[in-house]
């Protein structure tokens, strides 16, 4: 069989900064933040809340544009991986033709479905105790494919749709996931990436587990701040990332721009504990995708870090790094867009893979925002602080989940095919 | 409430609930064939009606005569009929 290289030829996103990758861009080559204070709010919600920051993206939607027969089953995480997937699309030159070929697919995912419509769906259902005032639409809004599907119906999908919700890992499976279905030539293309929605409840959850940060409530644009000593957690952010992969075969005859490669993908499990991730699995699933590569160590310019801000990931993060690149000499570049998005949770890894092919594109790396400091039990990398003129050539991304679902993306430029 | 009024209120069910243009809604207009219905909005239909009209549906006594509607005309004569 012939194994399929794997191109990128469309990229969309919705992001605290706005609608568009080139909004996406724009907030974080200008260095801004996407977190804003949430209090007032989320104490309506929950009255002992203790992080009241979150990145939440503050434009109206437009959601009307899409057809109500399709918006009645979207809550706001489809919408939002609706309206990337259409950028994606656009930019890719892909028709309704081509998806209802059955050679391309949908791999998309999400930490859950809408928190809000479950929130509103079993508040009134346990109030009550009745099914009289719940509508069609709403466990379609819940179901935990519900991105996936929601993309797939609007866009007629007759290929495989696929869905690995691993919360803040559900973008890096999805885009690995799709990466395969080419690579071994089950489709021709596929529409993957990841969605969020900032609910109370999701921040909630990250308060309970002392995971959220808390300590900068009144200076929302400082925090988080990965790999810094005075990190105090990571803050939830929402949003949405979409990709277009295809193999190059197809995208060469459609005659389409390609704008990167993929040339790897692992995930693994730590299989041991449901929220702690450590420097020994991270450095066993960094190699292993060294491995079935073939990249050498010193081929990797970049490195994506997963990054989130919290005291005990950005630690075992940053040993491991140390490990497998620094302690053998070599110095890639290491920085973290949470502090400039915020957690995006299952948006996470496509919407920083996008911001990856413009930091390509552009020549300039893109250094961890909030970053001053870095802690000294955090690994001896080489944290970027500021913005690098240097162009990568290969770029790692990292994502990490609870679950103790880890994942790996290898990201190569395309230029000429080379 | 007079046949007129359910029709009107009708009317704003299908405007608010399901965006179909007004003029295009009359008393013998087919909810499925002509204003585009499908079997996931009839379950809308019934939660909009019982908030328009202030009652509460019966879905097992109910269900059946539910099940029968296929045009505005038919959706008047059952909220006329559940005042009653």
């Amino acid at each position: 069989m012939k194994l399929q290289r794997v191109v990128i030829t469309g990229i969309g996103a919705i992001s605290p900064f706005g609608n568009g990758v080139e909004a996406l861009f724009d907030g974080v080559f200008s260095n801004r933040s996407g977190v804003i204070n949430l209090g007032a709010i989320w104490k309506e919600s929950i009255t002992d809340i203790l992080c009241e920051v979150g990145s939440a993206i503050s434009i109206d939607l437009n959601e009307k544009r899409i057809p109500r027969d399709f918006r009645r089953n979207m809550g706001r995480v489809s919408i939002l991986a609706c309206l990337s997937a259409e950028e994606a699309v656009q930019m890719a030159g892909l028709s309704l033709e081509h998806f209802s070929s059955g050679d391309y697919g949908v791999a998309f995912a999400s930490t859950t479905g809408s928190s809000k419509s479950l929130y509103e769906f079993m508040g009134r259902f346990i109030e009550d105790k009745s099914l009289s005032s719940i509508k069609s639409g709403q466990f379609f809004q819940v179901m935990s494919h519900t991105a996936a599907a929601n993309i797939a119906c609007l866009l007629n999908v007759k290929g495989r749709v696929i869905s690995p919700n691993s919360a803040c890992s559900s973008a890096a499976q999805s885009i690995g996931l799709a990466y395969e279905a080419i690579k071994y030539g089950l489709q021709k293309g596929m529409i993957c990436g990841g969605a969020e929605e900032l609910h109370v409840t999701t921040t909630g959850t990250f308060d309970l587990l002392q995971a959220a940060s808390c300590h900068y409530n009144d200076q929302p644009d400082k925090t988080p701040k990965p790999f810094d000593k005075d990190r105090d957690g990571t803050v939830c952010g929402e949003g949405s990332g979409a990709i277009i992969l295809e193999s190059e075969d197809s995208a060469k005859q459609r005659g389409a721009k390609i704008l990167g490669e993929i040339i790897g993908f692992n995930t693994f499990s730590s299989g041991e504990h449901m929220s702690r991730v450590t420097e020994s699995d991270l450095v066993a699933g960094i190699e292993r995708i060294l491995l079935e590569t073939g990249i050498a160590l010193g081929d990797i310019d970049y490195i994506n870090a997963h990054g989130t801000g919290t005291i005990q990931g950005d630690s075992e993060e940053s040993l491991a790094l140390e490990k497998v690149f620094n302690a053998k000499g070599y110095t890639p570049y290491v920085s973290s867009l949470k502090g400039h998005l915020g957690h995006t949770l299952g948006a996470s890894a496509a919407l920083e893979l996008i911001v990856c092919l413009e930091m390509m594109k552009k020549g300039c790396l893109v250094p961890t925002k909030n970053l001053e400091n870095p802690d000294p039990n955090c690994g001896n990398i080489n944290y970027l602080k500021e913005f690098k003129a240097v162009k990568p050539r290969l770029i790692m991304k990292d994502s990490f989940a609870f679950g103790g679902i880890n994942s790996i993306l290898l990201l190569r430029s395309y230029e000429n095919g080379n | 409430m007079e046949i007129n009024e359910i029709f009107q209120k009708v009317k704003k069910v299908f405007v608010d609930e399901f965006e179909i243009e007004e003029n295009l809604i009359t008393k013998e207009s087919l909810i499925f064939e002509e204003l585009g219905l499908d079997s996931l909005d009839s379950v809308d239909l019934i939660v909009a009606l019982e908030k328009a009209f202030n009652f509460k549906i019966d879905r097992a006594n109910d269900g059946p005569v539910i099940s029968q509607i296929r045009s505005i005309q038919d959706i008047i004569k059952y909220v006329n009929s559940k005042q009653s």
